[in-house]
Formats: C-alpha cells, structure tokens, sequence
C-alpha cells in the first residue's frame, strides 16, 4: 500500500446542499470534481493519510473573532460553521499531534470577512483561518501564527482582523488590486501601529505564472517567515490563481501549488476560493495534498497543461522583483515603528468605507486605537452601514495589560445606547463578550 | 428445504431446513488440502435419505478463494494499466507481469489522450511467449468512460481466454482498489470455476439437480453461473455467514453488536435496523483494499484457544494460538482451560485444565479460580474494546452533506448477540462488563451454515448520467445509452431501478427477495458562464444483505425445536454445554 512520509489529516466537506444561489460560482457542484479525482486516486487510502469529519463551529469561536451584526446566527448559515469548524478540526488535530500537518478542502470560504460582520462580502461570511487559529490560542496556548494567503483575491478580511495584532504575521500574494476584486492588498498596506510590518503585501501582476509566484516564496515569503519564526504557518489555500479560473488573469498551476506547497510547509492549508472546478481544482488539491504529505507530486497535472505557453515575460518578471523588494522592506522597517508608535499612549484613527458586494451594503467604520507601550492596545470601532444600523465594538487584545483592559470595560460601560443598534464588548484576556442592546 | 453450507478454517458446517426448523446438522473437520472432498462428506451427510425433488437451493460459503491467495497459489496474471497524470502507477504493481500503457481519460469520461494500440499488442505478445492466459485491464475514471478498459481487452483477447475489465466490477470511483479488485477477479477466477462445477456435477450424480448459490462478501448470495462473472465477491464470505446466523434475532428496535468468538479470533460486526452494516468502499482481501462490497466486520485475536501467558506480572491474552486448549491435548493454556477450570466446559480434560492455569496464578499469586474469572474477563475487555475502537470509526464516517452532517446517526448498540464455541459463556461477563444486554445466538455452533442457508440475494446498481455529454451509463452493467436534455434524476432512479431488478434474476433472485432501496441520489446543476448547461446525476441501488422472506421471521423458537417427522434426528440445543471442537454434532440415523 502507498504510504506518505508525513502522517497527515484532511477534513473534506463539499456541501453537496448548500449554494450562495444556484448559479453562483459558490454552488453544490464546487467540489464534485474534485471528490472524484481524490477518490479515484485513491487518496484516502494512503497510509499515513487520514479523513476526519468537520466540526461544528460555536457562536462562542466566532465571538472571538467577529462582531455579527445583530448576532452570529443572522449572518451564519450551517454551512459557515461546518466550514470553519472544519478547519478548527484540522488545527486541533494537528496541535494534539495526531498528524503533522492537514489540510480543510471545505466550503464556502472565509478570507473576505473582516472584524465586524454585516453582511457577506467576496463569498465569505465569517472568517474560518480566525475563527481556528483564535480557536487554537485559546484551547492550546499558540501565540505566534503566521497565514500565508495564496488566493487570487487579496485576504482583505483576515488582513483586518490581523491589522493590530503583531503576534499574526499576514502574508498575502494575489493579482494586483488594481485589475481584481476587492481592490486592496498594496505594498502600503503594512498594519497598524502597534503592528507595522506584520502585514505584508505582495500584489503580482496579471499572468504571473509558476515562477513569479515561486520567486516571491523564496525571496520575500521564506525569508520573512524565517524570521518572524512562527509557531504555526497556516495557507490560505485559494485555487483561483490557476491559469483556467474563469474569474482572474493569472497562470499558476496544479504543479506550481504543489512546489509552493512542499517549500512552504504549512502546518494547516484551508481552502478559499478557486472557481475552475473542472479543470483546475480537481489537479490542485491532489497535487496540495500530496506535497502537504510529503510524496511525489511530479506527475500530477492538468490534462491541457502546457508550462511553456504559460510562461511570464520579462516585463512582469522585473514587476515581481520590485513588489519583493518593497515586501522586504516593509517587513525590515515595521519594527522600528511598532516601537516608535508604542513607545508612549496614543490614539490612532483611521475611517474607511468597506463594501459588501454580495449583499450590496456600504459600512461606513471608523476605528481607533490607544496603543499601548505594555501589550498591543485598545481597539475601538464605530461603524455603520448605509442601511443605518450603528455599533460600537471595543476589542481588548489577547495579551493586554490591566490598564488597557480596564480601559476597554470603561468605554463599554460608560457609553449610551444613543444611537447605537448594539454594543460590544470582546475580551481576549479572559475569553469573554458582550452585547448590550 | 434448504442446504447451508460453511468452510471454516478447522470446521466444514452444513445444515439442512425446512418447515422453519433445522433438520439436520453436520460439522467435519476441514481438510485445507482436500476442500472439494469434505464439502462432499458433507453435503453427503446432508441430503442422505432426502428426496432430490425436496430440495430447492444449496448455499455455499467457502474459504476456497481465500485459501489460494493466502497461499499463493494463483497462476500467472498480466495486468494492464493505462492511468495518465496523477499518482505514478507504478505504485501499484501487482504481480509479476504488470504493464503501464498511455492513454488518458478525465473525471468527467472525456478522452485526454488516446491509447496507443501498438503498445497493448506488444504486451499481447508478451503473454502470448509467456503464456500469460488470464488478464486484468483497468483505466484511471473507467467507471466515467470504459472505451480503453474495453479497448484494451479486445486486443489482449487474442493471446488470453480471460481478460477482465476494471469497470465491470465496481463502478465505485478508486483507481488503485480497481487494479486491485480485477487482479483477484481473473486471479481466482479459475480454482472458483473448477470448485463449483465439480460440486455441482456430484451433486448431480447423485441426483441433485439443484441450483447453487454463493456467498458474498456483504453477506448476499448470487448464484453460481453469475459468480462467473465476479467470483471475487465471493473471497472472504465467513464473517458474513456467521453474521447473517445472527441477523433472526436481532433488536427490530435498536443497534446489534455481534460477536463471533472463535477459537484464534473474534470477529465483530453491526447491525443497524435489522440490517448488517456494509465496508464503505469495499473490504480487505488478503491485505489488499478492494472494491469488494463486503460486511462491515473487524477481526480480533482474542478467541477460545488464544495463548494465555504472564509476562512481566501482566496477563496476556493472545495474539498467537499454539494449538488447542490444554483440555483437549493442548500444550498452552487458552481461555478455553478457564471454561474447564470453572466448570463450564464439558468433555475435555479438566485436570489438564488446572495444570495449564496453575503456573499462571502462581505468577500472578491468586488461585486458580481467580485466575480463570480473570482470564475470561481479559477476554471479554479486549473484545468490548475493539468493539467500541469500531463503532467509533463508523461513526466518525465522514459525510458530505450539510443535511447529513447535522441529523449524524451514530451507533449506539442495545444488545450484543455472541455465537461460535464458547459464546454462552461469555454472553454473561460481556452482559456485565458492558451493561448491554447479551445473549448468545440460538444454534450458535452452526450458525454460520444456517446464515449462508437463509441469505438472500444482493445486488448493486451505480448510474451515472451527464446531458451535458448527453450519455446515461451504468459501467458494471456494461449499460450505456443516450439521454437527452430533460433527462433527470427521476429518470434515472427509475433506469436504475430497472437495471437492478434484472440484476438480481440474472443472479438467481426470487421476485420476493427484491426491496429496492436507493442508497445515492445526487443531481447537480452543471453551471458554466453563469448558465446551465447540463446536470451530472449520481445514483445508487440496491438490495441489501438479509434473510429470504421465508426465514425472516423465524422466530428463536423454531430454532430450538426441531422435528423431521420422517427422518427422526434429535438435535443438540443445551446451550449450556461447550460444543468441543472434535466432537461431530451429527447424530444421522
Ligand atoms: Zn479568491
Ligand atoms: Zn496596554
């Protein structure tokens, strides 16, 4: 019998009834081709491979991350929690050392959904990675994560949830925002002040192909991760950069996920999205799962894979090289301002307005932060949307010291409801929320 | 009346019904080397006296195919494999004329890239000079699109009399269990062939023109001539006649667990609603993952003649057996000695008993009494916990849909049924140790036979239909058609329906054991560019495992009373006495 040379777990949950609509691209028929190419190569019988069934995620894992508007069950549906209780299976698996690495092939995806939920935004509607690795800190005690989002689209949403927290290393490659969806994802944007740096962003051009990608792991991904030195790497594993997805422009391949996979060596890959459900994602999960295992991987491709017509010119190359090289630089410079920034008390603000393009709603945010020179600061969010729905949500990180925690009951306590449809109140330090309506 | 017939590993068990009784019963020793005549004796012992005419069906389970791969002893097979990219087929090697061709189908049938006949004939010759006559021929997705399995056998055709193609065995997608599945289908297709048709001609020389049937793996029964065609479905049909034996008295109400302790091992299967739980892929033959649709059962070595040792202060139960217990001649003390020691066994050696046990409690400084409980209750732990080690997989089974996943059945068994040699014995200390409540299985020394005599017929049917491609296709059935647009799920159900139910007659089914039941009912919307432009429909049938009508509801009674009003047989139903393995049950007149 086959065997891989590392014990790995999957969670594989393709929702053969559940669709955003019929039509739409997150629909029933997702994974079906991809279940028939892992059962016929007969995956789930190689030794040392094994298949566990997807949890169900608990209104209390999205509390940690999320602030749903009115509440969790509104912006959920079961397939959400399945999907992200899934990768919550995989993780706990993995930190109970029962394999060493796993991969959740689940849907619908997740990166798109930021701190505060109203509504779905890119497919997403809560944000599995967070909800696990959140999940994983508090049940075991992680602290250092690094996520590495190799989805087409910018990881905008697990950006946002990440933005303040310099313990979360967020690395995200994807097809430059000003030719994709949702927009975002510059060389700029590099965290917020107690975290500057944490965030990297690598925008590639359209049809960067195997090598472009390839190139940005080894020059700027490995090199960051090397020295962030995380406890736990995590892949946001989006498919949609293969050169046949109907809804990008690049020209990645089952072959080239599979290298990246093998080099990248991640302890968890959670699915995002990859909409060639044909001719691509069948390819790209048995190539991910095999590198993830360890084995060989060469022979796996597409059955119209033609490496050669594939191939980036000069021009994108030379782009590539520059994006790594500012990468490099952000990663290199964000310490000094995170010291900077937290050297004494201050508040930081920032306003934005955040489309939900599915449910077609504008939010309309404002956040603030009062770092902190002991722990990573107080965060408070006023946001609104166009529907007129207002909340207050205030955010004591992890790891905050007593006065910021005090200082965030204060602002909970002290604050009317004039106003405001609801406010929040979600403390790390002792894993607890609050809603006063 | 109806024969049943079960080879096991040391005991051969025939029995005879009729009226809702057992008339007779037989046990011979096997003779590994000499199958074909100890199932004779016994079908001699049998149907001694018996009017030809009174008999409607023989039903035979035989370790014949399992002994010959266990020992080796299959003649040469070549087996061609055309896969395209993924896992490198050479994985697979199976045998020592193994051969990887191109060619390429994709998930959906469709032809990637076309075989090259010049290299199958190549390999055709090759067989031809080396005298390879039997073949399989398996393609990746030939369940999608059988065109190259099929191409294939047409060229190998002309140096082998028997090339079997992957998709006419299982349409369940799995490409390494398919090479697998159709190597030991053209493996023991000979020795299963040779087998049967001599038991067939001497019981026709005898007069007994009887239709036989075979056991199956899942525990149904299909008959001879169609075994022909997948005689690898009737590899490893034990457990399953032991199961079945089981199945009249199974809780209509609740989960069954059932034990079958034998003499080296203990083999454990389920039951949900009355029916045997099914592997769900295909079972293990010969440590080989098959597509073999076969019982759910797991094997432990914990069983009556296991070795009981001490090593390092702890007792050991097991893995090994080094002959009988020491009762009966033995040279290790067993769980069976612990029998004798508690004065539970009968006609063995008790004193033998007591000295196998004596150097056990000393090590262990309790009586010999004490020992014997202990031993015992060793025994019925690790067999409780290999229990729950299998009801907790089949219960972590994984599941694909939302619906599934949230109503999640799980097992939860409310009697455990026990049979084999010593299961009175342990029935009680199972009952206790469990707090389930435990019997052992009326007839439990020849339940085996009495299963495989009541089994009725299973069959599958797997449709696949894409009106995209506009084609309808049920590979095991060698079924093809065209369908058009409004083709669907309904339609297809009832194709498959169709197919089924001439499935089952083909292989000897009475009209009254077929209760279809769909097991897969999947229709998805193929969407392209935002429109629909085909459905890809999935769909399963079945029969599933369980008695002909006639036994189904035999009730325990009318096992334990038996009166053949011409042939005066008294049959042997303490269930309190321990059937040795040497003693013959048959009191034949
Ligand atoms: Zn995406
Ligand atoms: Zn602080």
């Amino acid at each position: 019998m086959l065997s891989s040379s590392d014990k790995i777990g999957l969670v594989f949950f393709p929702a053969f009834d559940w669709a955003i609509d019929p039509t739409h691209p997150e629909r029933e028929e997702r994974l079906l081709y991809t279940q028939d190419q892992v059962f016929e190569e007969g995956i789930f019988d190689i030794e040392g491979i094994v298949e566990f069934k997807p949890d169900i995620a608990t209104a209390e894992d999205i509390r940690r991350v999320h602030f749903c508007v009115p509440d969790e069950r509104s912006v959920t549906t079961e397939s959400h929690l399945i999907s992200a209780g899934g990768a919550k299976k995989i993780g706990s698996e993995v930190l109970e050392r029962n394999i060493s690495r796993g991969f959740a092939l689940v849907r619908p995806p997740g990166h798109h959904a930021m701190r505060v939920v109203h509504g779905t935004r890119g497919f997403c509607n809560i944000n599995i990675e967070a909800i696990m690795i959140e999940y994983l800190r508090q049940a075991y005690g992680v602290d250092r994560v690094a996520i590495v989002d190799t989805d087409c689209h910018h990881g905008d949403g697990t950006q946002d949830i990440y933005w303040h927290d310099p313990d979360t290393l967020f690395i995200s490659v994807h097809q430059d925002g000003r030719t994709l969806y949702p927009g975002t994802g510059f060389t700029s944007e590099t965290g917020g002040p107690a975290a500057a740096g944490t965030t990297i962003n690598l925008p590639l051009p359209p049809h960067t192909s195997e090598e472009g990608f390839l190139y940005a792991l080894d020059n700027a991904i490995l090199p960051i991760l090397e020295e962030f030195k995380p406890q736990l790497i995590i892949n946001s594993a989006g498919q949609d950069n293969h050169y046949s997805d109907p809804i990008t422009d690049m020209h990645f391949s089952a072959q080239g996920y599979a290298e990246l996979t093998s080099r990248l060596k991640p302890h968890i890959a959670v699915l995002e999205g990859g909409y060639s459900i044909e001719s691509a994602l069948p390819y790209m999960n048995v190539g991910i799962i095999l590198a993830l295992a360890g084995m060989d991987y060469s022979r796996i491709s597409e059955p119209d894979y033609d490496p050669d017509s594939l191939r980036q010119g000069p021009e994108i190359s030379r782009k590539i090289e520059k994006v790594v090289q500012e990468s490099l630089k952000v990663w290199k410079q964000g310490a000094d301002i995170r010291h900077n920034n937290c050297r004494e008390s201050k508040l930081f603000s920032r306003e934005r307005h955040i489309f939900y393009d599915t449910d077609r709603l504008v939010e309309i945010q404002k956040e603030t932060l009062r770092t902190c020179p002991e722990c990573a600061g107080l965060l408070t969010i006023d946001s609104q949307t166009d529907r007129g729905r207002r909340i207050l949500a205030v955010h004591i990180p992890r790891k905050a010291c007593k006065l910021c925690r005090q200082a965030g009951y204060q602002v909970y306590d002290s604050t009317g409801m004039e106003g405001y449809f609801r406010i929040f109140l979600q403390d790390r330090t002792s894993d607890e929320y609050f809603v006063k309506k | 009346m109806i024969i049943g017939l079960d080879v096991g590993g040391t005991h051969t068990d025939g029995v005879l019904i009729g009226n809702g009784c057992i008339l007779r019963q037989v046990k011979v020793a096997t003779d590994t080397c000499n199958l074909f005549d100890c199932v004779c004796a016994c079908l001699d012992k049998i149907t001694r006296d018996v009017p030809p005419q009174a008999i409607r069906r023989a039903v035979l389970s035989t370790t014949l195919t399992t002994n010959s791969i266990a020992e080796g002893k299959l003649e040469n097979i070549g087996v061609v494999v055309s896969a395209g990219p993924g896992i490198d087929p050479a994985n697979y090697r199976i045998g020592n004329h193994y051969y990887c061709v191109s060619g390429s189908i994709d998930h959906r049938g469709r032809e990637v890239q076309p075989l090259k006949e010049r290299e199958i004939e190549e390999i055709a010759d090759i067989f031809l000079a080396e005298n390879i006559r039997r073949a399989a021929v398996i393609s990746k997705f030939s369940v999608r699109n059988p065109g190259h399995e099929l191409q294939m056998a047409r060229i190998l055709a002309r140096s082998c009399d028997i090339v079997v193609p992957g998709h006419s065995l299982s349409a369940t997608l799995n490409f390494p269990r398919r090479i697998a599945t159709a190597w030991l289908s053209a493996a023991v297709h000979p020795v299963h062939k040779m087998f049967f048709e001599a038991v067939r001609e001497s019981l026709k020389s005898k007069g007994f023109e009887i239709p036989i049937y075979v056991l199956k793996a899942d525990g149904g029964t299909m008959s001879f001539e169609a075994s022909l065609h997948t005689p690898e479905q009737t590899i490893f049909s034990g457990p399953a006649a032991s199961v079945l034996g089981a199945l009249p008295f199974a809780s209509s109400t609740g989960d069954t667990l059932v034990l079958d302790i034998g003499g080296t091992t203990t083999d454990i299967a389920v039951f949900v609603d009355r029916t045997p739980l099914l592997e769900p892929i295909g079972g293990e033959v010969a440590g080989r993952r098959t597509l073999v649709r076969a019982l759910n059962t797991r094997s432990i070595p914990v069983g009556g003649d296991s070795c009981v040792e001490v090593i390092d202060g702890d007792l050991r139960i097991g893995p090994h057996r080094h002959g009988p217990a020491m009762a009966y001649g033995g040279s290790h003390p067993t769980p069976t000695d612990a029998l004798f020691v508690l004065g539970k066994a009968l006609n063995g050696n008790v004193e033998a008993a007591r000295r196998g046990l004596s150097p056990v409690a000393r090590q262990l400084e309790i009586s010999i009494e004490d020992t014997a409980n202990l031993i015992l209750d060793l025994a019925c732990k690790k067999i409780i916990r290999a229990a729950r080690e299998m009801i907790e997989q089949i219960n972590r089974k994984p599941v694909y849909t939302v619906k599934e996943l949230l109503s999640g059945y799980k097992i939860n068994p409310v009697e455990i049924l026990t049979l084999g040699g010593p299961a009175p014995f342990f029935a009680p200390r199972l009952e206790k140790l469990t707090g389930i409540s435990t019997c052992a299985v009326p007839q439990w020394h020849v339940a085996n036979a009495i299963g495989a005599a009541m089994a009725k017929n299973t069959s599958e049917v797997t449709l696949f239909a894409d009106t995209q491609r506009g084609l309808a296709l049920a590979p095991e059935e060698e079924f093809s058609q065209p369908v058009g647009k409004n083709f669907d799920r309904k339609a297809a159900l009832s194709m498959a329906c169709e197919l089924l139910r001439a499935k089952c007659m083909k292989a000897g089914a009475s009209e009254s054991e077929i209760d279809l039941e769909v097991v897969e009912d999947y229709q998805f919307n193929m969407i392209r560019d935002f429109s629909t432009v085909g459905r890809n429909i999935r769909v399963r049938v079945q029969t599933r495992p369980g008695l002909i009508p006639e036994c189904r509801d035999l009730a325990q009674s009318m096992f334990n009373c038996c009166v053949l009003p011409d042939c005066l047989e008294t049959v042997n139903s303490e269930p309190e006495k321990l059937i040795t393995h040497h003693s013959s049950l048959v009191t034949s007149h």
